[in-house]
C-alpha cells in the first residue's frame, strides 16, 4: 500500500471539481417559493450562502484512502492485545449477529412499551443474570461506561445516606492502587477522596484503613482482584469495619473477569457494584465506546437506582410482560436518555447465553492460567516486584537488568515492531517502570508462547544491541510522535 | 540550604523565604512535564498538604508542601513552558513561600539523606 499517497486526510486528497458520483439535475428552480404557506419559510439567517467545503475525490481514491486507513488500525481481530486492566478479550461474532438482528435494529427508543416487549425482556433478562453473577438484588443497565457506572453507584450511595438524614458522610476511601476513574468519579459525585495505602504485598493495609473509618465516610471503593492482579484477602474484615462505621462498600467491576461464576462481590460484603460489559462480557472495547457500565445494588437499595427501570409483571392473559418504571420519589432520576446502550446489552446477553453457566465458570481459571504462564515464563528477564500467584493480570517493574538504559516505554514500542499491541505502561504508579500484562482467557497457547519469545528477544536485544530497542519502533506507519508537544499544543483542526 | 521531602519536593531556603519545587529525581521519574497547576499568590500552604499538581506524559501527581507558609510568588515561566522543570528542576522552582515555621525544616532530609532515600526506593 502507498501510505504516502493515500494515508493523508481525505481533505488533503481533495481536488477541485473531482467527483465520484453526479447527483441528478435539480428540477427545482433557484427562486422557488412554495405555493401555499403550509411549508414554513427557512429563516434568512439559517440559509447557506457559501458552497459546502466537502472533500472532492474520485471513488477509487476514496476506496483506497479508507481501506489503507483501516489497515492502520489495531484491534483484537488483528493481533494479541495484552493491555492490562482492559480485558481485551475476543468479541465473538455471534454477539454482532444477535445485536444487529432487525428485530432490535428497527425498534425506536420512544416506541410504545407494548411494541417493544422483546427489548424490555432482553434488558430484564440481562439485569437478572448480572444480579445472579454479582450477588446483587437488581442492576440498572442505563450507564454508558465504567466511569459512568461508578458515578451512578456513588450517587446511589449518596442518596442512601441522604435518605437516612446522614448528610455528613461525604468521604470516599480509595486505595492508592485504584484506577484513576475512582477518585475522579467520587469528585464528580461531590465527594471527597481519601487515599488508603497498600502494604508491601500490594493489598490494602487494614491498619491504615481502620483509623480513617468514621461517621464522615460514605463508602470504601475497592477493586478485587486489585490493580496488581492480586486478590484482596482481607475483604470480609474490611467490609465488616466499613459497615460498623456506617459506610457502604463499593465494588469496581473492572477486574471481575477472573471471578466470573466463582466468587460474587455481593457475598464478600459489597453493597453497590458496577460491571464493564465491554471488558468482562466481550462487547467491543476501545476507541471511545460505545461501552456499558451496569450498576448493581444489594437488597434495600433498589429504590435509589436511576430511572427508567424495567419491571416484570403479569400480563392480562396470565403470561409475563414487562413495564417501564418511570416515576419514583426516591430514585436518582435519569443517568441516560433511555435504557443505556441497548445494542451493547444485546451483545452481552448473547455472550452469557452462548457460554452458559459452565462456560462462564471457565473464563476466570483460563484467564488466570494464561496470566501466570506469561508471568512465570518471563520473570527471569523482567522484574517481578510481588511474587506469588496472580489472578487475570500482573505487573512487571521493567527489565531486571537496569544497566542497559532500556525502559518500559522502549520495550512497549519494540513490541509494536512485532505486531503486538503494547501492554499498559507506567500504571499502576506503585512502581517506576510498570508494565502491566493481561492476556485474557481467549488466547491460545501458541499466541502466548510467541509473545513470550518476543519478550525474551527484546530483553536480549537490550543487553546486546540496546540501540535497536532504544530507537524502536522501526516498522510502524508512525514511529516517534512528539507526545509532549501533542499534550501541550494539540492540533485538533485542519484548515483547508 | 536545600531540604527534601519523602514525596520528592525540595525547599531551598534563602533567609525567611523558601523556594519549593520538585527534585531532579522526581522530574526524571515523571518524564516530560506538560502542565504545572500552581496556587495563587497569597494562598497559605500547609506542610504535608497538596498545593497543586504536576502533570507529565506519564502521570499527574499532587504537589505536597514540604513546609507551611504563605505563597509570595509563583514561577510564572512554568505556565508558558512547563518543560523547564525537566531542563533544570532545581533552578525552576514552582512557588516561593514565606516560611511560617522554620522548625519544620528539621523534619526534612538533607542532600545526602535524600540521595540514600532515592537509592532505596
Amino acid at each position: 500500500m502507498n501510505r504516502e499517497l493515500y494515508g493523508k486526510l481525505v481533505f488533503e486528497l481533495s481536488r477541485q471539481g473531482r467527483r465520484g458520483y453526479r447527483l441528478p439535475d435539480n428540477h427545482i428552480p433557484d427562486n422557488f417559493t412554495p405555493a401555499d404557506d403550509t411549508v414554513p419559510e427557512i429563516p434568512d439567517n439559517l440559509l447557506r450562502r457559501d458552497a459546502l467545503t466537502l472533500p472532492e475525490c474520485d471513488e477509487l481514491t476514496v476506496v483506497r484512502h479508507y481501506n489503507n486507513m483501516s489497515t492502520n488500525n489495531f484491534g483484537v481481530d488483528t493481533g494479541f492485545y495484552p493491555l492490562g486492566s482492559c480485558t481485551m478479550k475476543y468479541n465473538p461474532k455471534i454477539n454482532e449477529e444477535m445485536a444487529t438482528h432487525r428485530a432490535f435494529t428497527r425498534t425506536h427508543p420512544a416506541a410504545p412499551q407494548q411494541d417493544v416487549q422483546g427489548n424490555l425482556k432482553l434488558y430484564h433478562t440481562l439485569q437478572t443474570y448480572l444480579s445472579e453473577i454479582g450477588g446483587m438484588a437488581e442492576f440498572t443497565l442505563n450507564p454508558f461506561a465504567g466511569a459512568h457506572g461508578e458515578l451512578t453507584g456513588l450517587m446511589v450511595i449518596r442518596a442512601y445516606h441522604d435518605s437516612r438524614n446522614d448528610r455528613q458522610r461525604r468521604k470516599v476511601i480509595v486505595p492508592d492502587s485504584a484506577h484513576g476513574t475512582n477518585p475522579a468519579s467520587a469528585a464528580v459525585a461531590g465527594l471527597e477522596v481519601v487515599e488508603v495505602k497498600s502494604r508491601p504485598d500490594g493489598t490494602v493495609d487494614v491498619d491504615d484503613l481502620r483509623p480513617l473509618l468514621d461517621e464522615t465516610v460514605a463508602a470504601v471503593m475497592m477493586t478485587n482482584p486489585n490493580t496488581l492482579g492480586l486478590f484482596e484477602r482481607n475483604i470480609p474484615e474490611i467490609a465488616r469495619l466499613a459497615h460498623e462505621a456506617g459506610a457502604l462498600m463499593y465494588y469496581d467491576g473492572a477486574n471481575l473477569n477472573p471471578m466470573l461464576g466463582i466468587a460474587r462481590p455481593g457475598d464478600m460484603g459489597f453493597d453497590v457494584m458496577h460491571i464493564n460489559l465491554h471488558k468482562t462480557f466481550s462487547t467491543p472495547h476501545g476507541g471511545g465506546g460505545p461501552g456499558s457500565g451496569p450498576v448493581g445494588v444489594r437488597a434495600g437499595l433498589e429504590q435509589f437506582l436511576p430511572l427508567p427501570r424495567v419491571e416484570k409483571i403479569e400480563a392480562p392473559d396470565g403470561g409475563e410482560a414487562y413495564r417501564l418504571v418511570t416515576e419514583s420519589t426516591e430514585a436518582l432520576g435519569a443517568v441516560s436518555a433511555t435504557l443505556g446502550n441497548f445494542a451493547v446489552q444485546a451483545r452481552a446477553l448473547a455472550y452469557i447465553l452462548s457460554l452458559g453457566s459452565e462456560g462462564l465458570m471457565q473464563v476466570g481459571p483460563l484467564a488466570t492460567l494464561n496470566a501466570n504462564y506469561i508471568k512465570e515464563s518471563l520473570k527471569d528477564d523482567y522484574l517481578l516486584p510481588i511474587e506469588g500467584v496472580c489472578k487475570h493480570e500482573f505487573v512487571f517493574d521493567g527489565l531486571r537488568d537496569k544497566s542497559t538504559g532500556v525502559t518500559t516505554l522502549n520495550i512497549a514500542k519494540r513490541l509494536l515492531d512485532h505486531g503486538y499491541h503494547a501492554p499498559t505502561i507506567y500504571f499502576p504508579l506503585l512502581f517506576h517502570e510498570s508494565l502491566m500484562i493481561e492476556p485474557t482467557e481467549t488466547e491460545s497457547k501458541e499466541t502466548l508462547d510467541s509473545f513470550i519469545e518476543v519478550m525474551h528477544d527484546i530483553a536480549r536485544e537490550a543487553r546486546e544491541t540496546p540501540d535497536v530497542v532504544l530507537t524502536a519502533p522501526h516498522n510502524t506507519p508512525i514511529a516517534h510522535p512528539d507526545d509532549t508537544a501533542a499534550a501541550l499544543n494539540p492540533v485538533t483542526t485542519f484548515t483547508l | 540550604m536545600i531540604k527534601y521531602s519523602e514525596t520528592h519536593e525540595y525547599v531551598r531556603v534563602e533567609g525567611e523565604f523558601g523556594f519549593i519545587g520538585v527534585s531532579d529525581y522526581a522530574q526524571k521519574q515523571l518524564g516530560n512535564v506538560v502542565y504545572v497547576d500552581m496556587p495563587e499568590v497569597g494562598d497559605e500552604l500547609e506542610a504535608g498538604e497538596d498545593f497543586g499538581a504536576i502533570e507529565s506524559v506519564k502521570a499527574a501527581s499532587d504537589l505536597i508542601a514540604p513546609v507551611s507558609g504563605e505563597v509570595v510568588e509563583i514561577n510564572e515561566a512554568l505556565e508558558e513552558n512547563p518543560r523547564l522543570v525537566n531542563a533544570d528542576a532545581m533552578a525552576n522552582w514552582i512557588v516561593k513561600v514565606k516560611i511560617a515555621d522554620p522548625e519544620q525544616l528539621s523534619e526534612l532530609m538533607d542532600e545526602e539523606q535524600y540521595a540514600a532515600f532515592c537509592a532505596s526506593h
